[in-house]
């Protein structure tokens, strides 16, 4: 009977992990030729899909005593919130540089050419405090490293990284050492 | 300094296309030296929240002020402390959600970027789309623009073509409206795709930048009035 219950409930989150890649649109090069860009603005329009990857994000948080969920301008902030409200975490937005007027604490990262920053205001978090971080896709995992420093800088602790698209090798390597939970895998 | 308005107020109008005239029995004003009471009648499509006074007090009191930001004299009303506080913030959404529960509602339309935060747990929670409205260049899709004044210049704001189809009830949500610019670009926008707009909502508004006036007869629901400048 356990066995059972165990394959239902595994059942249960597959046919959820399709509906939300099924409603995940490839745009063929965005935002520059060669890439298959994984647009899930599909996904906001389908209720049912978003609720899922919400849910799935909720029933893996919601006991691992959460401060924060700290979430990436702009498409982080489309998942973070609904999941720090239903899980009573607090949400940080972490944004791109001058988004913000108060006094913040910054972390530079690399991108293909150039660079790039993220911003957290500071007081957001306190030190030991326990932190998720979340965005819509991880690819090079390059933005989530400086989102984990950043975090890190003001003493809490990171302790997963939470995507809905991500590759493979984020299943079984880090990001500064941090595990990345993703829902799915890239849809080509 | 912050405006609480305390009232029972219509949402009939959420039904049909025809805002009806408010009255407000009472206004909480406060300054850093009085608190006093205030009747006022106004006419139009404005609306503030209805009378749950605890709640809105904690939501009010989690806004924090930074002054002379974007530019000398503006009061600008940081949000991210509300966002700090898990229960101000799930009493934000509650109180919008109560609004907009069962009225149809199709489409949330959430304004870049901190109209992505309030949009997406409101959308959820009564079953509608929700449906980002960027700037330009960000949205990998084929997209439908409007553009709109800046103090300095323009600026657009944009949907892909196919989030909203024609007859969609649609409800536009962003952290705060000022001047009210983006807000009836956004409305326009959704308006040229055939979308109904039966209501904007904002946590904050701030009065003295008549974004009311802006937005004509489309209706506007917030939380909190705000003195910005």
């Amino acid at each position: 009977m356990a066995e059972e219950q165990s394959k239902e409930i595994v059942r249960e989150v597959d046919s959820r992990r399709l509906a939300i890649s099924a409603s995940v649109r490839v745009i063929p090069h965005f935002p520059k030729p060669g890439i298959m860009f994984n647009d899930i603005t599909t996904m906001l329009l389908c209720p049912g899909a978003f609720q899922a990857a919400i849910d799935l994000f909720v029933e893996r948080y919601h006991c691992m005593h959460v401060s924060a969920i700290a979430g990436i301008e702009a498409r982080g902030f489309m998942f973070a919130p609904s999941v720090a409200l239903q899980i009573g975490a607090k949400f940080i937005p972490l944004w791109k540089p001058n988004r913000f007027p108060g006094e913040v604490i910054s972390e530079r990262y690399e991108l293909e050419y150039g660079t790039d920053c993220l911003e957290m205001c500071v007081g957001a978090v306190q030190p030991g405090e326990r932190v998720v971080i979340m965005d819509d896709l991880v690819a090079t995992g390059g933005t989530l490293s400086a989102a984990i420093l950043l975090v890190e800088r003001a003493g809490a602790d990171v302790i997963e990284c939470a995507c809905v698209i991500g590759l493979p090798k984020f299943k079984v390597s880090t990001v500064q050492g941090k595990p990345v939970f993703i829902l799915i895998d890239p849809v080509s | 300094m912050l405006l609480f308005k305390s009232l029972n107020c219509s949402s009939s109008h959420l039904q049909s296309p025809v805002p009806s005239s408010r009255f407000f029995p009472s206004v909480i004003v406060r300054t850093p030296r009085t608190l006093s009471i205030r009747r006022i009648r106004t006419n139009g499509s404005i609306s503030m929240a209805c009378t749950d006074d605890s709640r809105l007090k904690r939501i009010a009191a989690s806004i924090r002020v930074i002054p002379d930001f974007p530019k000398p004299g503006v009061m600008f009303q940081d949000i991210t402390t509300l966002l700090l506080d898990p229960q101000a913030f799930k009493d934000t959404i509650d109180l919008f959600v109560e609004r907009y529960k069962g009225k149809g509602i199709t489409v949330v339309a959430g304004i870049e970027a901190r109209g992505f935060i309030f949009g997406p747990p409101i959308a959820l929670a009564i079953g509608a789309k929700f449906v980002p409205m960027r700037k330009p260049k960000k949205l990998p899709g084929e997209v439908i623009s409007e553009e709109y004044s800046l103090e300095y210049g323009t600026d657009k704001i944009e949907i892909h073509v196919d989030a909203v189809q024609s007859g969609d009830r649609a409800l536009v949500i962003d952290d705060l409206v000022a001047t009210g610019g983006t807000l009836s670009a956004a409305i326009r926008l959704l308006e040229r795709v055939g979308a109904e707009v039966v209501e904007s909502a904002c946590v904050i508004e701030l009065p003295e930048l008549k974004g009311r006036e802006k937005l004509g007869d489309s209706p506007l629901f917030v939380l909190i009035q705000a003195e910005g400048v």
